[in-house]
């Protein structure tokens, strides 16, 4: 890893003043992607700003019906925090699901979220959930942010501050798991939410994207049945040395069917 | 350029000259000479070099040094209460819970965060909280076998 320098502001405000200042600055979290991306040398900023010791970041809480997640949280703390295990169960075993235990301690959902990794399980709780992504700029909803693979909304130097998860009536996530690394080769997250059904794909193709074909027939009908037909195009889809696209095509229509009746109980 | 790093470790505050970009590990092993700490694969995904960070476990290859500036670090030297094991050794000692020993503290740290969170893991607990932590050697059983062992000894005596 390149040399840089290292700061460590206490507020948001220090934080984005800083950002401004330095050459080629990046935002630190947890590190569990920018370490080793820095290790690979695939980046090199001058300058990391540890946003660790952030208390606004921090935190996961339930508030008006929602799951609110500070940006600082890490997928141990979702995993166990027992109101979004009463709330959004979901959500909860979704970031149980992440990586192993020691990651888990370290790596956080604004990080992840920033990243956008195709094969990263956040996203598609963000796009399941229809959640809204709060920054230290403005407010984004999930199905506008990630555009493409490791692309956000985000602005250069925006950084995220909370992800506000509305409280479903069911959902569930069910993933393909690649055993080494645990991430998605495909996930589903599955939700019948009070604005409609949702069904959000991630690992499959370059980002996250929504099946509306399985969500208008998850609207007929509430059944592992109803989304058994639908199988989706490989077109686009991601092929790699874990999974062609034609295989990650048909993952999907298995990992919704088992979502939905994971949702049903 | 450098910078020194201060941080309780096994109980005692340590401090250290390394650069912004030294990781956790090396400052542990190199700069404070706690070679217990072992690297295997220096990319998040062995385990070998889990440490814990204010009681949570954690790959220390991918922490720097200054993040953990001013936090309480437990590494496996800190584990034993002088000349006597903690259960959780003695149990790996009386299984045979290691062969090469390579993967082993970073095996010790990892059952310390289970067993704090679940006193009473079942074996395949055990085996998923160890998804993060490789050996080569054993195939697994007899570590899961020293850390249930470990785990009904703890429970016995009241730890």
């Amino acid at each position: 890893m390149y040399a840089f320098r290292y700061h460590r502001p206490d507020t948001l405000d220090a934080a984005a003043r800083l950002f401004g200042e330095c050459e080629d600055p990046r935002y630190l979290s947890g590190g569990h992607t920018l370490l080793p991306t820095m290790k690979l040398r695939l980046a090199a900023p001058t300058d990391l700003i540890d946003i660790a010791h952030i208390e606004a970041l921090k935190g996961v809480r339930v508030e008006d019906g929602a799951v609110v997640v500070g940006a600082g949280a890490r997928h141990a703390d979702v995993a166990r925090s027992p109101g979004c295990g009463a709330a959004i169960p979901a959500l909860a075993e979704l970031a149980g699901m992440i990586g192993d235990f020691q990651v888990r301690n370290r790596g956080t959902i604004g990080g992840s979220i920033a990243n956008a990794d195709p094969a990263a399980d956040y996203p598609a709780a963000l796009v399941g959930l229809g959640a809204t992504v709060t920054t230290d700029r403005r407010a984004v909803p999930a199905d506008g942010f990630f555009p493409d693979l490791f692309e956000t909304a985000l602005e250069e130097g925006e950084l995220v501050t909370a992800v506000a998860f509305p409280k479903p009536r069911r959902a569930a996530y069910m993933k393909f798991p690649n055993p080494a690394s645990r991430y998605a080769i495909v996930g589903v997250f599955v939700a019948d939410t009070g604005a409609g059904m949702r069904v959000a794909v991630t690992g499959a193709g370059p980002c996250v994207f929504r099946v509306r074909e399985m969500e208008e027939a998850l609207t007929r009908d509430f059944s592992p049945d109803a989304v058994a037909g639908i199988a989706i195009p490989e077109d686009g889809l991601n092929s790699d040395i874990h999974a062609a696209a034609d295989y990650r095509a048909h993952l999907v229509t298995v990992m919704a069917k088992r979502a939905v009746a994971k949702a049903l109980g | 350029m450098t910078i020194t790093a201060t941080m309780t470790v096994n109980g005692e505050e340590r401090s250290g000259v390394c650069e912004e970009r030294t990781l956790l590990v090396t400052f542990l092993r190199e700069t404070l000479r706690l070679t217990g700490t072992h690297v295997g694969c220096d990319t998040s995904q062995c385990g070998a070099c889990v440490v814990l960070i204010d009681g949570d476990s954690v790959k220390s290859c991918t922490v720097l040094a200054l993040q953990a500036d001013g936090r309480d670090i437990q590494t496996i030297e800190g584990v034993a209460d002088g000349d006597e094991l903690h259960p959780i050794q003695q149990a790996f000692h009386e299984n045979h819970g290691l062969q090469c020993g390579y993967c082993t503290p970073g095996m010790i740290m990892s059952a310390l965060d289970l067993l704090k969170h679940n006193a009473d893991p079942t074996e395949r607990e055990i085996r998923e909280h160890l998804e993060g932590n490789l050996c080569r050697c054993t195939g697994y059983h007899n570590i899961v076998k020293s850390i249930r062992a470990a785990a009904g000894k703890m429970a016995g005596a009241g730890a």
